[in-house]
């Protein structure tokens, strides 16, 4: 089987800075990807690498099996839905979803009917005579997703496209990219540094650290299987516990990650980890606590309704060993 | 010192100054009002209220035996300028404007796009330099030196002669119209000083229009399939275009009104400039002169009207 997008030792210097290092990556046809990291993570190179606006330092990239070093964006069969949607001000909303097919020369008639179905694809029929600046910024993601679609592309190529909303807006449209991508079956790559929105969407995550991939897998995997401190950290702020700390509780000398709704408040005092609340708070569905333990700064979350430990009280804390990762970092 | 403690409301400043700042901050429309008089002061009066005077002058016309002006209305002045002699300065001047607008913009275009899209710190500050210093020195002498590179023993003879390039000066100065004896006594030679001296007049406004136009743009354009060819003719030229009217608005209009240049370098064909110069100086046809100067504000009204018909300021 072909894999849609396939980075070889992918590497993309800018003078001294390695913005990529070293990627290998596997895409697969039809897969919603998401990659996820920091600012300065190498993740919208890596985007911009598929697209062609930018070339490879070392490496190789194919996209549906052929080579696409040196060959410029347009003539990759990738569309790109930019973070500032980059709509062209002085064409209005048709004419900018239409953009595509007229360079490729397709008819006025046909190219506006295609627009127009595009339109209606992604929910703004009828606004094609407007202009891009008396549209609302969840419109504009629209048309800007519509313009690329419209082109029929092998990979769509998302650049943190839901940045810009509000957070009702962004949470419809994740839902609906996601249904849309179901529907098309399209190749989605997309960006963000928000891994619930990384871990919602997607059928796989990256996860990039200073231009490096520190793990590949499902949103499961990646959530309670994280390798490393950094991804334990990055994705849903686990609690990373240093080898001293796992040797207390477990016996082995590892690096490990606990995820803070797994930790409970114990019944009684004596049992688990002793600690001391340190700061709480309410966020609707949980409370948050910080447990200063023997040292060690531990992030518990309780569901809303149970007993609330006062800032300073004495607390014990327990968890489950199952639920005590391990990870292969070394210690 | 404890946080509650600080006075809520500050004493004034004091002074003269301290009353000043608070009048004017409660009233800024005063403050507005006493910046803009004296400027409005000298548009109005002065400067237009001349434009005016001019404008007037001609509709008056010119007692051919005493050579005193008849100060009562009249269209014949406007006539005058329809006789051939007059409409070929017309012509000719409209001719050169137009060509000298079109090639600093391809000129310009280039050097603008660098500078907005690729010149950074250092590069950035030489491109205003490498543009504003010939701003610094003197016209005349620029316009004098010029002389001395396009004339006969100058250096561009010079050069041509040492690339075996001399037929082809020769041959461009023998056509007719644009040749001549050499290229400084040659429309050739007032065209391409005229380029020179206007240019930076027209890479400015282009720059600062490219600069307002995003660089993803182009990269959406090239995304969704356009070559470069592409992009230019359907996202930056477009874009661009108010900077290129609003310089082609300061070369038509400069080359329109300039008789300094023609004078120097060129044929002995007059140019509007020129005309009006001749008119209102020698000759003492302060009507006639007025009428010709008239013309290049009827183009550029004409002109602008055309442009944004054409819809050259969409895009601000």
């Amino acid at each position: 089987m072909t894999t849609a997008v396939s980075f070889e030792k992918v590497s993309r210097h800018f003078g001294a800075v390695r913005a990529v290092d070293a990627v290998d990556l596997d895409i697969r046809p039809g897969e919603f990807f998401a990659m996820l990291g920091p600012s300065g993570s190498g993740k919208t190179t890596c985007l911009r690498l598929i697209a062609g606006f930018e070339q490879p330092t070392a490496g190789s990239i194919s996209i549906f099996g052929e080579r696409a070093e040196g060959v410029p964006p347009y003539r990759r069969n990738v569309n790109t839905v930019f973070q500032d949607y980059a709509l062209f001000p002085h064409l209005n909303v048709l004419d900018n979803v239409a953009y595509g097919l007229m360079v490729k020369g397709v008819g006025r008639t046909e190219r506006a009917k295609q627009a127009e179905d595009a339109l209606k694809l992604v929910q703004l029929p009828g606004y094609g005579a407007r202009r891009p600046s008396q549209l609302s910024g969840g419109q504009r993601q629209r048309v800007a997703l519509a313009r690329a679609l419209v082109n029929k592309p092998r990979v769509l190529l998302l650049d943190e496209p839901l940045g810009a909303l509000d957070l009702k807006l962004r949470e419809n449209m994740q839902e609906e990219l996601k249904l849309l991508q179901r529907a098309l079956g399209i190749t989605f790559v997309f960006v963000t540094h928000d891994q619930g929105e990384a871990l919602s969407m997607a059928d796989r995550v990256a996860v990039f650290n200073d231009g490096r991939i520190m793990q590949i897998g499902t949103p499961q995997d990646i959530y309670e299987r994280p390798q490393t401190r950094f991804v334990a950290d990055f994705v849903g702020s686990s609690n990373v516990l240093s080898p001293d700390f796992v040797a207390r509780y477990s016996g082995k000398r590892r690096w490990a990650s606990l995820r803070p709704e797994k930790i409970r408040l114990a019944e009684k005092a004596g049992q688990g980890v002793a600690g001391t609340v340190r700061a709480r708070s309410f966020l609707g569905a949980t409370n948050r606590f910080t447990v200063d333990a023997e040292g060690t700064r531990l992030h518990v979350i309780t569901p809303a309704g149970q007993p609330v430990p006062e800032d300073g009280a004495d607390v014990s804390l327990v968890w489950l060993p199952a639920d005590l990762h391990l990870m292969d970092e070394p210690a | 010192m404890p946080a509650g403690s600080a006075p809520v409301i500050l004493p004034s400043r004091g002074g003269i100054a301290g009353a000043l700042s608070d009048i004017f901050w409660r009233r800024p429309k005063l403050l507005l009002f006493l910046m803009l008089t004296p400027p409005l002061l000298w548009l109005g009066i002065v400067y237009l209220g001349s434009l005016f005077a001019l404008l007037l002058q001609s509709f008056f016309s010119i007692d051919d035996f005493s050579g005193l002006i008849n100060r009562e209305f009249t269209l014949k002045t406007y006539g005058e300028l329809l006789r051939p002699a007059n409409f070929d300065i017309i012509v000719r001047t409209v001719t050169m404007a137009a060509c000298v607008t079109l090639a600093s913009a391809v000129v310009a275009f280039p050097i603008g796009y660098f500078a907005a899209r690729y010149a950074r710190g250092k590069w950035k500050a030489l491109f205003y330099l490498g543009i504003m210093l010939p701003l610094w020195s003197s016209y005349l002498v620029k316009i004098y030196a010029w002389k001395l590179i396009l004339a006969k023993e100058g250096i561009l003879t010079w050069l041509f002669a040492k690339l075996h390039l001399s037929w082809l000066l020769d041959a461009w100065l023998s056509l007719p119209y644009v040749g001549g004896n050499s290229l400084s006594v040659s429309f050739t030679g007032t065209f391409i000083v005229f380029v020179y001296v206007w240019l930076p007049f027209m890479i400015l406004p282009i720059q600062a229009a490219l600069e307002r136009v995003p660089g993803n743009l182009v990269e959406a354009s090239s995304d969704l399939g356009a070559t470069p060819g592409q992009t230019f003719r359907n996202v930056l030229f477009p874009l661009a275009l108010p900077g290129i009217v609003a310089g082609s608005i300061f070369t038509f209009s400069l080359t329109l009104g300039d008789y300094i240049i023609p004078q120097i370098i060129g044929t002995s064909r007059l140019f509007i400039g020129q005309a009006v110069y001749a008119q209102q100086g020698t000759a003492g046809n302060i009507p006639l002169a007025a009428a010709f100067t008239v013309v290049p504000v009827v183009i550029m009204g004409i002109y602008l009207w055309a442009a944004k018909r054409m819809g050259a300021f969409d895009a601000l």
